[in-house]
């Protein structure tokens, strides 16, 4: 929220109440549920989210923000629930035509496709290619000309997230942040109108964290609508123009940054009930001068398990890979 | 002197003879399947069996003409492919394993059955002379070479197995192209993708199962293929030809010269079989183990090799190092 931004706007007289109705949805989900065995992973009795924002999902580790993730795109089925993506009921419909309909998310644990070079990466994201189609594959003159305008599209963004000089290293041969980037390049490929990033930041250097940022910030100039999981709240109180808090597969809080950090639902949600100590979670200004009032200060991981979810995530979730 | 030429002449013989082809087809076959797709077929044998058996049977048990048999066999390959497909691609790759290998062998057992001998020839299989002039009559017919013996150099002929090996050779450059031109294609991309992250490709709006589809029909019409020049060269066929094993050959050929290369296939089964030819003359020759003996034992020391090669060159011949070192 670095700068007003036309959702940010659009948003300002939302109530910040969970289930909210936004002004101009472009992901309406009602009743989504899913259970593993006893374990209820989510359980999202309404949301919406405001077309052209950039929506941060956080909530402890477990809280089923990736399930979301993975019920909206198609990968996961639900108990219950339908969802509405611009206009399309998507509840039924498989991961791959999800992509066409224009959502597109990363995973996680990064997916760079080791044995492919970054270039292929690349251009695998572009839909509607005709040299996709077994027949017309045998003559290239078909699909040579929509090649090279996909790899120029290619060579634009991986220049733009500092992959350019990496474009004939195979994929596996990227370090972990690398493929972070890779990946969210490779999914504005699609030429998506909604991204989800699954933890976008994590294990990426705090350098390039900034410029990673900076492009996450352009796209809903550029008509995309983002929703992103991160753990690191100096990175969504940054940039979210809303934030939904989950806990435990529920919607616990939603609003603008500033009203997020001061709710206590989710300063519990953190922490856990009856923790005592709030006084660090309550305001306080940030070190550059842009930043907005309300921002939750990150405590050295150490002193605290709820909070070491909370700043050290992106660290420990980079071990995993 | 005299010796080592007898061994080499003999290896080369076999190398660029109609086994070596028939293992070349069905490693390319392999190689679209596991090589770029990651799709584990170790039925390979199988598409090779109703492709042999959809000519033979077609041909010589209810009389249709060559072509319509040739087209039968690949057409077959085509059916066993969707049958083995549609329950298994949308599952976890091992489904596909089971399936293969089992599909295989019961399409085997049920063509060797005694019940079945009116239609398949049962366990006796379909000799020459079944249905008069068997299946492979028109084949022998278009042989444009007289009969007699052809000699270049060090390689050998009879007509008929100059006119395959001309044949077959022809067939394998001309898989070979498709394949290359297909993997050089954004189609063998997302081929590629899928064998490195199904899910990442789903994401990215490819029809995951509709590839895998692909894949397994072309790599099976491959093997397919494979199983009709096997029936021509022998211009008979039996069903305990097609035995498990034959897979596992066909994928040590891909192995030893590389999966996911474009040559591998091709120069794993020249290899292979020149390999296994020498050893067995040079055992013969040398006289040093019981001749009953000199079957396995070839194998056993091609199986060595093999060994050998992948610790020392794991990605085979012609594979690609920087891809193998790669953890996945
Ligand atoms: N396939 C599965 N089978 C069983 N349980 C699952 C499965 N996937 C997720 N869960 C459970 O559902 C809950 C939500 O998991 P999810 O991965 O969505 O959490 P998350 O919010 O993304 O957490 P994190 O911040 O650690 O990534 C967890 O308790 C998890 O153990
Ligand atoms: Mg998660």
């Amino acid at each position: 929220m670095a700068e007003q931004t036309s959702a940010a706007a659009a948003l300002a007289g939302v109530e910040p109440v969970p289930g909210v109705a936004k002004p101009d949805p472009i992901l309406i989900a009602d009743g989504v549920q899913r259970r593993f065995g006893g374990l209820t992973a989510v359980d999202v009795e309404h949301l919406e989210v405001q077309r052209g924002g950039i929506t941060a999902l956080i909530g402890p580790n477990g809280a089923g923000k990736t399930t979301f993730f993975n019920l909206m795109t198609g990968f996961d089925r639900p108990n219950a629930g339908t969802w509405r993506f611009d206009g399309h009921d998507l509840s039924h419909v498989p991961a791959h035509q999800v992509a066409r309909y224009g959502m597109v998310r990363t995973f996680q644990l990064t997916k760079a496709l080791t044995r492919l070079s970054v270039m292929e990466n690349m251009k695998l994201g572009a839909t509607g290619q005709a040299g996709e189609r077994f027949l017309r594959a045998l003559v290239p003159a078909l699909w040579r000309p929509q090649e090279a305008e996909i790899e120029a599209r290619a060579i634009e963004l991986l220049e733009r997230f500092r992959l350019g000089h990496m474009r004939d290293e195979l994929g596996g041969e990227l370090s972990g942040g690398q493929r972070k980037l890779l990946e969210m390049a490779r999914a504005l490929m699609v030429q998506p109108s909604l991204v989800m990033l699954d933890e976008p930041m994590a294990g990426v250097n705090p350098a390039l964290t900034q410029s990673l940022l900076r492009h996450v910030q352009e796209l809903p100039s550029m008509g995309m609508t983002v929703i992103f999981v991160e753990h690191d709240m100096d990175v969504v109180m940054e940039i979210s123009d809303w934030i939904v808090v989950m806990g435990q597969g529920r919607i616990l809080a939603e609003g603008p940054p500033a009203d997020v950090a001061r709710n206590p639902d989710v300063i519990d949600a953190y922490i856990g009930a009856g923790h005592g100590d709030e006084s660090r979670f309550t305001p306080a200004p940030r070190r550059s001068g842009t930043a907005p009032a309300g921002v939750i200060e990150v405590t050295p991981p150490d002193e605290d398990e709820g909070t070491e979810d909370l700043a050290d995530g992106a660290d420990r979730r980079q071990e995993d890979q | 002197m005299d010796a080592l030429v007898t061994i080499l002449a003999g290896g080369l013989n076999s190398a660029i003879g109609p086994t070596a082809i028939v293992f070349a087809l069905a490693a390319i076959g392999l190689n679209v399947h596991y090589g770029y797709t990651g799709l584990l077929n170790f039925g390979q044998v199988g598409f090779m069996l109703v492709g042999a058996y959809g000519l033979g049977i077609s041909v010589s048990i209810y009389g249709a003409p060559f072509w319509v048999g040739i087209l039968i066999g690949l057409g077959a390959s085509v059916a066993l492919a969707l049958l083995l497909g549609f329950p298994t691609l949308r599952l976890r790759a091992d489904y596909l394993a089971i399936s293969t290998i089992a599909a295989a062998e019961i399409i085997r057992f049920m063509i060797r059955s005694t019940g079945a001998r009116e239609f398949t020839g049962g366990p006796f299989g379909i000799p020459s002379n079944v249905g008069g002039p068997g299946f492979a009559q028109t084949w022998h017919q278009m042989n444009p070479f007289p009969s007699g013996r052809y000699t270049f150099g060090w390689l050998q002929f009879t007509h008929t197995r100059l006119w395959v090996v001309i044949v077959g050779w022809g067939l394998v450059a001309l898989v070979t192209l498709v394949v290359w031109l297909l993997m050089r294609s954004p189609w063998g991309r997302v081929l590629k993708s899928i064998r490195e992250d199904e899910d990442a490709a789903r994401a990215l709006g490819k029809n995951v199962f509709a590839y895998k589809m692909q894949a397994l029909i072309l790599g099976g019409v491959l093997g397919g293929l494979a199983g009709i020049v096997l029936a021509l060269n022998q211009a008979a066929i039996g069903p305990d030809q097609f035995l498990p094993q034959l897979t596992f050959f066909a994928y040590a050929v891909l192995i030893l010269g590389g999966a996911a290369s474009i040559f591998g296939p091709i120069l794993g089964a020249f290899v292979f079989w020149f390999l296994l030819s020498s050893v067995e003359r040079a055992l013969l020759t040398a006289d040093v183990i019981p001749t009953a003996t000199i079957g396995p034992a070839r194998l056993a020391f091609v199986g060595v090799l093999l060994v050998l090669l992948m610790a020392f060159r794991p990605q085979g011949i012609l594979g690609n190092k920087r891809e193998m070192v790669l953890d996945g």
